[in-house]
C-alpha cells in the first residue's frame, strides 16, 4: 500500500493572552491508502484540531507549522484555493454534531447537491438523481421527500446519515469522522459505524475516525493512534493494541469504559486529575502526574516514541508488559 | 374556523394598538401650551372662545374627546381642520412621498449594508472592517439634519449635481423624480447603513463559528458562496426586525427631512399641525403612520418566516 497521507513534525498552536497554547505538538503519522485509522484521546489531546488542521480547516488564529502530504503534495504550501480543491473531493469531513453540521435554513436537497453541482460540475437533474441515490444509500427513507425537507424536521440519526452522505458526495479519497457517533442513541450509533464501515469497504475509502471512545474504534479500525496532550502517545495496529498496550495512558483510557459485565453499583473507573495546560511545556512525560506507575525519571526526563520490533509504538519508559 | 379565529385576534390586537396609540396622543396633543380659541381668533370674547372650545372637544373630559375624533374617522373624513376642511384629502395627498422616502431609504440601507455587514464581519478585525465601522459611526453620530443641511448645500447647491429641494411625483417625471429624492434618501440612510451593517456582522460572526459554515466549508466551495448561500440568511433575521422596528424611526427622521428638501409629505403635515394645535389631524396622521408601522411589521414577521424555517410553527 502507498501513502495517502504523511504529516511530519506538524504542530498547531493558538496565540492567547496567556501566551501560546500548543494543541497539537510536532506530530508524525502516515496513513495509508485503504486504511481505517482510529485517532483516540480525551477531550482537549488534540485529535480534532489535528485533523481539523490536516485539511486545513483551522481558523486563521491558529498558527501551523511542520508539513503535510497528501497524495504526494504538500498542503502546507498550497494556496488557499489549491487547498480548497483538495476539500470535498479529496479530502471530507464529518462532524460531531449532526444537530448543528446542517444548515437550518436550507432543504436537506440544495445542501447535498451543492458539492456535486459546484465541484464536479454536475446539471440540476444530474445532481438530483445522484443526491437520492446517495440518501438511498445511507438507508435514508423516501429520499425524495426528504431532499425537500430542513433538517430540524429529522431526527439526529438521520441528520448524521445525511451528512455523511454530503461527505462522500464527491468520493474523496480521505475521510475524517471526528466523533461521529458521539451525539447519538447507542443503538444508532452502531448502525452509523456500520455504514460508514461499509462505505469505506465498497468506495476503496480511507478513513480517519477521532473518537474518545476505544470501544468505537475497537471493530471498525486497522490501527489505532492514542493521543494524549497535543503529541501521540502510541500507536499500533487495533487488535495488537488491544491485546498489548503499553501506554499506562491507553490503559487507563480503555478501564473507563463502562462494562456491562460489571457488578452494578461498583463505581465508574476515571482518570484522576487534569490534561497538562497546554500554554506550558513542562519537563518529563505530560502524563506522569496522572499515571500511577510514574517514578522520578517520568518527571524529569520526557520519554521518546519507541518502536517495537512489529511496528507498535509508544511513548514511555516503562512500558505495560505481558498480556492482560 | 381556527384560522378565522387566528386573524380575528391579530385584527383585534391592531385595533386595541391603533386605539392606544391615537388616545395617548390626544392626551399629549392637549398638553401643548396656548389657547387654542385664541389661535384661531385672537380677538374672540369670553363666550365665542367657550364655543370654539366646545366645538373643538376641549371641554370634554379626554375620552369623551377621543370619541369626538373616533367618530370623525368613522364617518370617514378622518378627522376635521379647525379652520375647516377635512384631513382624508390631505393625507392622501401627503402620504406618497413619505411612502416613497421611507421605502428608498430602506432599500439603499439594506442594499448597502449587507454586503458592508457580511465582508465587515468576514475581514474581522482587518483593516476593512475598522475603517467601514468607524466611518460608518462617525457618520451615524452626526444629527440626520445636519447631514440633510450639508447635502443640500454642498452636493445641491454648490456642486449642483441634482437639485438641492423639491418633489415631483413619479408619474410626472420619473428621472426628476429620483434626482430629487437621492439626497433626502441618502441623509435617512446613514443611520439605518450603520445600524444594519454593525448588526449584521454580529449575527456573521456567530453563523461562521457555526459547524454547518464549516461542513460547508469542507465541500470546498468558495467564501463568496459560503458566505451569501450559507450564512446569510441564518444571519439575516435580527437585521429584518430591526428593519422593521425602524420605521418608526424613520417616520420620525422623515418628518425633519422632509421639511429640510420640501416635500409634501406627512412629516411636512405633521409639523403645520402641530404648529397650529390641529388636534384632530395630528391624531389622524399618527393613526395612520401607525397602521403602516403595523403593516410593514406584520409583512416582515412572514418574510422571516419565509426566510428562517426554525421561526415556523411557533405560534406566538
Amino acid at each position: 500500500m502507498t501513502d495517502l497521507l504523511k504529516l511530519e513534525d506538524f504542530r498547531v498552536s493558538f496565540s492567547t493572552p496567556r501566551g501560546d497554547l500548543h494543541a497539537v505538538r510536532s506530530v508524525d503519522l502516515t496513513i495509508l491508502k485503504g486504511e481505517s485509522v482510529g485517532i483516540v484521546g480525551e477531550s482537549g489531546s488534540g485529535k480534532t484540531v489535528l485533523s481539523r488542521a490536516t485539511m486545513g480547516l483551522m481558523p486563521s488564529t491558529a498558527t501551523q507549522t511542520g508539513s503535510a502530504f497528501f497524495n504526494g503534495t504538500d498542503l502546507s504550501t498550497l494556496s488557499r484555493d489549491d487547498l480548497r480543491s483538495h476539500w470535498g473531493t479529496g479530502m471530507a469531513m464529518i462532524f460531531q454534531d449532526p444537530l448543528t453540521s446542517l444548515n437550518p435554513v436550507r432543504r436537506i436537497g440544495s445542501q447535498l447537491t451543492e458539492g456535486l453541482t459546484v465541484r464536479l460540475g454536475m446539471g440540476r437533474e444530474q445532481a438530483r438523481s445522484r443526491a437520492v441515490e446517495l440518501l438511498d444509500r445511507v438507508r435514508i427513507p423516501d429520499p425524495l421527500v426528504t431532499m425537500k425537507k430542513y433538517p430540524g424536521e429529522l431526527s439526529g440519526g438521520m441528520r448524521q446519515r445525511i451528512v455523511i452522505a454530503i461527505a462522500i458526495a464527491c468520493t474523496p479519497e480521505l475521510l475524517f469522522a471526528d466523533e461521529p457517533t458521539t451525539a447519538l442513541d447507542v443503538t444508532v450509533q452502531a448502525q452509523v459505524l456500520e455504514l460508514l464501515t461499509e462505505l469505506r469497504a465498497e468506495r476503496n475509502m480511507t478513513m480517519v475516525l477521532v473518537t474518545h471512545d476505544l470501544g468505537v474504534v475497537a471493530g471498525h479500525t486497522d490501527r489505532v493512534v492514542v493521543m494524549y496532550a497535543g503529541q501521540i502517545v502510541e500507536t499500533a495496529p487495533t487488535k495488537d493494541l488491544f491485546r498489548n498496550m503499553k501506554m499506562p495512558y491507553t490503559e487507563a483510557l480503555l478501564k473507563s469504559i463502562p462494562r456491562l459485565d460489571q457488578p452494578s453499583g461498583q463505581r465508574l473507573q476515571v482518570i484522576s486529575g487534569r490534561l497538562p495546560d497546554p500554554t506550558k511545556t513542562e519537563p518529563g512525560c505530560a502524563f506522569a502526574p496522572r499515571c500511577t506507575y510514574a517514578t522520578d525519571k517520568c518527571r524529569a526526563e520526557a520519554p521518546p516514541l519507541t518502536t517495537a520490533p512489529n511496528g507498535h509504538q509508544y511513548r514511555c519508559f516503562f512500558p505495560i508488559t505481558g498480556a492482560n | 374556523m381556527k384560522k378565522l379565529i387566528n386573524i380575528l385576534t391579530r385584527l383585534s390586537r391592531v385595533a386595541l394598538i391603533l386605539m392606544g396609540a391615537t388616545f395617548l396622543v390626544s392626551i399629549l396633543v392637549r398638553q401643548l401650551p396656548g389657547d387654542v380659541a385664541l389661535l384661531i381668533n385672537p380677538v374672540a370674547s369670553a363666550a365665542e372662545r367657550d364655543a370654539i372650545r366646545h366645538e373643538l372637544g376641549l371641554d370634554r373630559n379626554y375620552f369623551s374627546a377621543y370619541l369626538m375624533w373616533l367618530s370623525q374617522i368613522l364617518r370617514g373624513d378622518f378627522g376635521i381642520f379647525i379652520f375647516g376642511g377635512k384631513v382624508f384629502p390631505v393625507i392622501k395627498s401627503a402620504i406618497p412621498a413619505t411612502l416613497q422616502l421611507i421605502f428608498y431609504t430602506q432599500i439603499l440601507a439594506l442594499v448597502i449594508a449587507i454586503p458592508l455587514g457580511v465582508l465587515s464581519a468576514f475581514k474581522q478585525g482587518t483593516r476593512f472592517d475598522k475603517l467601514t465601522s468607524t466611518s460608518l459611526f462617525s457618520l451615524a453620530s452626526f444629527p440626520n439634519f445636519g447631514i440633510g443641511l450639508i447635502l443640500a448645500v454642498v452636493v445641491g447647491a454648490n456642486l449642483g449635481i441634482v437639485p438641492p429641494s423639491g418633489y415631483i411625483r413619479i408619474t410626472e417625471d420619473l428621472s426628476q423624480h429620483f434626482k430629487l429624492m437621492l439626497l433626502p434618501v441618502l441623509t435617512l440612510a446613514v443611520g439605518p447603513i450603520a445600524t444594519y451593517t454593525r448588526l449584521l456582522r454580529a449575527e456573521v460572526i456567530a453563523t461562521l463559528r457555526e459547524d454547518y459554515v464549516l461542513l460547508a466549508k469542507s465541500k470546498g466551495i468558495s467564501d463568496k458562496r459560503i458566505l451569501f448561500r450559507h450564512v446569510l440568511r441564518p444571519s439575516s433575521t435580527t437585521l429584518m426586525t430591526s428593519a422593521a422596528l425602524s420605521m418608526g424611526n424613520l417616520i420620525g427622521g422623515a418628518l425633519i427631512i422632509e421639511i429640510i428638501f420640501v416635500i409634501p409629505g406627512l412629516g411636512t403635515q405633521l409639523a403645520k399641525a402641530i404648529g397650529t394645535r390641529e388636534f384632530f389631524a395630528i391624531q389622524s396622521y399618527v393613526a395612520i403612520i401607525a397602521v403602516f408601522f403595523l403593516i410593514f411589521n406584520s409583512v416582515v414577521d412572514s418574510l422571516i418566516n419565509a426566510v428562517d424555517p426554525r421561526t415556523r410553527n411557533r405560534r406566538a
